[in-house]
Formats: structure tokens, C-alpha cells, sequence
């Protein structure tokens, strides 16, 4: 038990370690959502109603939980199919090697993407304020936190799954190509859901993203499409079986 | 993160190397494999393979690339899962006691299993964590085996900056630092230059010798595993074709193979050889006489004198002695791989034609 808290410690650290001494992932991770965020925002303007949006709200209120979605899919996927690189560069044999339960060094894992994801997340925050959103209030920052976590949590786990599953990084393109742009496109981060025909909307309730932004709008600016207590059961449940299958797919995983 | 504070009690070396272990765990074979097997697909990486190893011996697995060592390798250190069979290290299943196998072993493995973003020392300093140790208990191992292959100096580079040599040091250092029962070096000098693989050498054989650490190694190199270990199992096609020491493989090769290049009169001179009861046979071809001899060195000066009573003009002699690369062609009917130097060669021309 206390060797698998050090464990999880010590991957966490590993995961800091190089998250900031690799200067360009830090920047290079951040670039693209804070570009979607100025771009979009300055483009369609603050004042600028869209339709499906409550009046009242700016766009870039609108569109920065959206960004936050965004960035924590992005960073929290590649968190989770890190393993990939490891993999590659062979340091994931020494972590296998290990005496330490599988589930710690998942969970140490999770603990470094979450780390990461809710800092780049937080910079997107006060990037939109700076860009003209409005100020959140501390309980509604803190409650977005709550979400913030679950849906790294998710989507770190969706990317272990696959990094388990996978030999080799040929797969990596495929997967942000026909799963994570997918993903986001499709979660109402840009522009609200009911701009979409019924066929797609539907497909928009079967992907978790959905309520985290939901629920992050609902947090920080205090509008929401659906109920925060529904985005915030339906994510909770995603964010557990997500991890428990990235887990349980890693504990089978083979070191070749 | 912060730098580490070099601790001054450093001990020379390795202190007492194993803590007590429990009385099973204390008898029996380090390693026993029984039927173990592994098959990728089709494919049958290792084959039925039944071996046991002792507690403090230095064993080396000798074969080609592909023959099956890393795979071996990798079920012993629970990597991978045996297809069929069963295998103990240190008393523990590796299919079902994963946790105890990997608390008992140390891994270098052969592809660098470094983060080369990270400091030696933080390597070391991650390696401690995931063994559960403390901070200054971890900062002792750390100076230590530091200071056994010699990158003190070199800690706080990144790893990214070693070179081959330092990276593979600071390898089998981190595999030593939570003073394993049993050590796996799984190509532990491939590609690495002659003085840097003579220090991986001594730096093996001291953890063997001195701290009795039962050692594990996988080698193509067929000195390597002449110069290191004590015994030697030769794979092939995952499968063991022989297993001795390094001395008596290379004796049931038999007998040295001194060759003469005879510029004229060779014919008189094998008549004259023939008087000789300790030379065992004589081959002639291409102007060269080759005679198997025991002890061949202590024969030359006679066989000289007897050429010069002959008439026979000998211009340049050779002598063989059997290598474990003899020994591994007459098991598996092939060379393990391309040849070291010109007195191997030679060796292999010889073993050809004997052959032929």
C-alpha cells in the first residue's frame, strides 16, 4: 500500500517533470485551443447573438467553456495514450517491471493528465476573461473545477484504452482524426447543440463531452442546455467506466 | 525537482546485498522453467523449454537474434505471459505471484528502458519510488551504485546527452539499486565499444563474485559468455541444444586444429607426421596441412624440428583452439553471426572443412 503511494507519486512527478521541461508540448498543447478561442471570438464578436444562445450571453461566455472542453479532451487523451510513447521509447518496461500493483500506475497516470489537463485548462479560463468573458464567481470557478476533473478523467482513461490496444503509434493519426475531432465538433462546444438536425443531435447525447461542457457553461456562466445534475450523474458515470475499462485494459497489456 | 544532496557515508560498493530471506526461499533453484513455452500467432518463440538455475550462479543464454533469449527474458520478468508451462523465479510463479517475481529480480533490458528527458539521477530517483523507498534510503542507494559504474559526475545530465556506454552503466546500476536476488542483463554490452563492454564485464562479474547476486544474461556474444559465465545453455529456434560450462562445451568440440602452410614437401612431412602418436588426424588441402593435436601449443616446436628433418618448407603455422562459436556451429549448423576477427574465421573456415 505505501509502496504504491510512493508509486503514484512518483509517476505523477515523472509526468510534471517532463511536462515542463518539454517547453514546446506545454506551448505546442496550448497553441490550438487558445487559437479556436481568440479566433472564434474575435470573429464572431462578443456582442453578437447567435441563435440557441440565451440572450445576454456573449459568444466568447458562450464559447470559452466550450475551449476548456476542448483543450482538456485534447491534453487528457494524449495523457492517457502516453503509454503509446512509452511504449515506443522503451520506459514503459520499467514501469512494468515494477512491484506495483497495475492500478497504481494507473492512477498515477491519471493524477499527471489531470495535473496538466486542469492547468492548461485554467490558462484557457483567464485567456476567455481576458478575451471579454464574463467574470465567473468563486463557487461557480470551483464547481467548474469538479467538471473540469471529470472529463479529464474520462477521456484519460478512453486514452489508455486505446494506448493499451495498440502495439505501435501507426494508430495515432486515425485516432485523433475519426475520434477526438468527432468528439469535439460534436459536443456543442462551438455553437449549441440545437443548431444541429435531430440525427446528429441525438449522437451528441452519447458523447460525454457533451455534458462536460453542459456542465461547465452551467458552472461558469450560469446557463445550461440541460440539467447540471443530470451532465453531472451522466459524466460521473462515464469518467468510472472509462477508467475502470483504460484499467482493466492496461493490467492485460503485454511489454514486448 | 530538487537536486539531491550527495550523502557522506558512502560505503565503497555494495554493502550486505540480500536482507534475510525466508527459509524456502533460501533452498532451491534461483530459476526453474518447466515446459515453459511462448508462441506469438503461429509462431513458437520459445519451445518447451526446461532449465534450472542456481542461486549465486552467473548463467548466460547463448543464441542468435531470434533465437528466443529476450523472449525467455521477458516471461521470467513477467512482461510477458507463458503460452504453456511454468516458471519460478526466486520460489515465486511468474504467471501468478507477478508482485513477489518482480520484488525479487532486478531488468537491464536490451532496448534502452530509460526517460531520456530526465537526469540519471532521476531515473534512479523514479526507479527508488516504484521499489518503495524511503528518502534517505534512496539517496544512500543512489550515491552508491552511482559511484560502482562511475557517473557520479555525470548525474544531473539528462539522459538524452550519454552516451551508449554511460546510459547502459547507469541501466545495470538502476537494476541494482533495491539489491535484487537475481539480476537480468538481457544483452548487456550489445553495441557498445571493446573498453566500455571490458568495464560492463568486471562491474558483472564483482556483483556476482562479490555480492552474490544471482545473474541472468542473454548474449550473442560468444566471449561474452566464454569470459563471464558459468554455465552456458545454447538456444536455438527456443529451444536449449546444450547446456555445460564453457569449459567442457568447448572440450566435447575435442581437439586443437594446428594448420601448416606448406610451400614444399608437404607429402614427405605426413608421412613423417605419422610416427607421431599424438597427432590424432591429418587433413590435406590447398597446400595447407591441418593436424588435430592436444595441447597443440607444446607440439609445434617438435612438429618444426620433424618438417626441418623432412625437407619440408614450411612458411606460416596456425593454431586453433575450439571456441564456444565451435561449439554453437556443431549444435546448430550455423554461425551465431558475423564474425569477430580473422582468428575466428579461420576457426569457422576450419570447422567447414572438417565438416566437408
Amino acid at each position: 500500500m505505501k509502496q504504491d503511494l510512493y508509486a503514484i507519486y512518483s509517476i505523477w512527478l515523472r509526468e510534471m517533470l517532463r511536462f515542463f521541461r518539454l517547453k514546446s508540448r506545454l506551448f505546442g498543447s496550448i497553441a490550438s485551443p487558445f487559437f479556436f478561442l481568440a479566433f472564434l471570438g474575435i470573429g464572431f464578436g462578443n456582442g453578437a447573438s447567435m441563435p440557441g444562445i440565451p440572450s445576454g450571453v456573449g459568444y466568447v461566455s458562450f464559447l470559452t467553456p466550450g475551449i476548456i472542453g476542448m483543450t482538456l479532451l485534447f491534453s487528457a487523451t494524449f495523457a492517457g495514450l502516453s503509454v503509446l510513447w512509452d511504449r515506443e521509447f522503451g520506459f514503459l518496461k520499467e514501469i512494468m517491471v515494477a512491484p506495483v500493483s497495475r492500478i497504481a500506475i494507473v492512477l498515477g497516470r491519471t493524477a499527471g493528465g489531470l495535473t496538466t489537463g486542469i492547468l492548461q485548462a485554467v490558462i484557457i479560463l483567464v485567456s476567455g476573461i481576458l478575451l471579454g468573458m464574463t467574470m465567473p464567481s468563486l463557487a461557480g470557478f470551483l464547481l467548474s473545477l469538479v467538471f473540469m476533473i471529470l472529463i479529464a478523467a474520462t477521456f484519460i482513461g478512453l486514452g489508455l484504452a486505446f494506448a493499451s490496444k495498440m502495439e505501435d503509434m501507426s494508430g495515432f493519426s486515425l485516432i485523433m482524426n475519426f475520434l477526438i475531432f468527432p468528439l469535439f465538433f460534436l459536443s456543442g462546444a462551438l455553437f449549441p447543440l440545437d443548431r444541429f438536425p435531430a440525427a446528429i443531435k441525438a449522437l451528441a447525447y452519447f458523447n460525454p463531452l457533451t455534458y462536460g461542457v453542459d456542465g461547465l457553461r452551467y458552472s461558469l456562466i450560469g446557463t445550461s442546455a440541460l440539467s447540471p445534475v443530470a451532465d453531472f450523474g451522466i459524466l460521473g458515470v462515464s469518467c468510472v467506466a472509462m477508467l475502470f475499462l483504460g484499467a482493466y485494459l492496461f493490467e492485460t497489456t503485454e511489454v514486448r | 525537482m530538487a537536486r539531491i544532496e550527495k550523502v557522506n557515508d558512502i560505503t565503497s560498493g555494495i554493502g550486505p546485498v540480500h536482507e534475510p530471506q525466508p527459509l524456502q526461499a533460501r533452498d532451491g533453484a534461483a530459476i526453474s522453467m518447466h515446459g515453459l513455452t511462448k508462441r506469438f500467432g503461429g509462431m513458437t518463440a520459445v519451445d518447451h523449454i526446461d532449465l534450472e538455475i542456481k542461486k549465486g550462479e552467473l548463467f548466460g543464454l547463448l543464441g542468435a537474434n531470434g533465437a528466443g533469449k529476450s523472449t525467455i527474458i521477458k516471461m521470467l520478468t513477467t512482461m510477458l505471459k507463458p503460452t504453456a508451462g511454468e516458471a519460478r523465479v526466486w520460489g515465486h510463479d511468474v504467471a501468478k505471484e507477478r508482485n513477489e517475481v518482480r520484488s525479487s529480480i532486478g531488468v537491464v533490458f536490451q532496448d534502452p528502458a530509460v526517460d531520456s528527458m530526465l537526469t540519471g539521477r532521476e531515473n534512479l530517483d523514479f526507479h527508488g519510488r516504484m521499489y518503495g523507498m524511503d528518502g534517505p534510503l534512496r539517496q544512500k542507494r543512489i550515491n552508491e551504485v552511482l559511484e560502482l559504474v562511475d557517473l557520479t559526475e555525470k548525474a544531473d545530465i539528462k539522459m538524452k546527452d550519454y552516451s551508449g556506454g554511460m546510459q547502459r552503466r547507469l541501466e545495470i546500476a538502476r537494476g541494482l539499486m533495491h539489491y535484487p536476488h537475481v539480476l537480468f542483463l538481457d544483452e548487456p554490452t550489445l553495441g557498445l565499444d571493446a573498453q566500455t563492454r571490458r568495464y560492463i564485464w568486471q562491474y558483472i562479474r564483482n556483483m556476482n563474485k562479490e555480492k552474490g547476486v544471482t545473474i541472468i544474461l542473454t548474449t550473442h556474444y560468444m566471449e561474452e559468455a566464454d569470459a563471464l559465465c558459468d554455465h552456458v545453455a545454447i538456444i536455438d529456434r527456443g529451444k536449449i541444444v546444450a547446456l555445460d560450462t564453457p569449459s567442457n562445451l568447448k572440450d566435447m568440440i575435442g581437439s586443437d586444429t594446428v594448420s601448416l602452410e606448406v610451400q614444399s614437401g608437404a607429402e614427405a612431412l605426413m608421412l613423417c607426421l605419422r610416427s607421431f602418436p599424438w597427432i590424432k588426424s591429418t587433413v590435406a588441402a590447398n597446400g595447407i596441412l591441418e593436424l588435430m593435436v592436444d595441447h597443440a601449443q607444446s607440439r609445434i616446436p617438435e612438429i618444426m624440428q620433424e618438417a626441418n628433418k623432412c625437407g619440408a618448407t614450411i612458411t606460416s603455422v596456425g593454431l586453433h583452439k575450439p571456441t564456444l562459436e565451435d561449439v554453437f556451429l556443431k549444435y546448430t549448423g550455423r554461425k551465431i553471426r558475423e564474425t569477430g576477427g580473422a582468428a575466428s574465421l579461420m576457426g569457422a573456415m576450419m570447422m567447414h572443412r572438417r565438416r566437408g
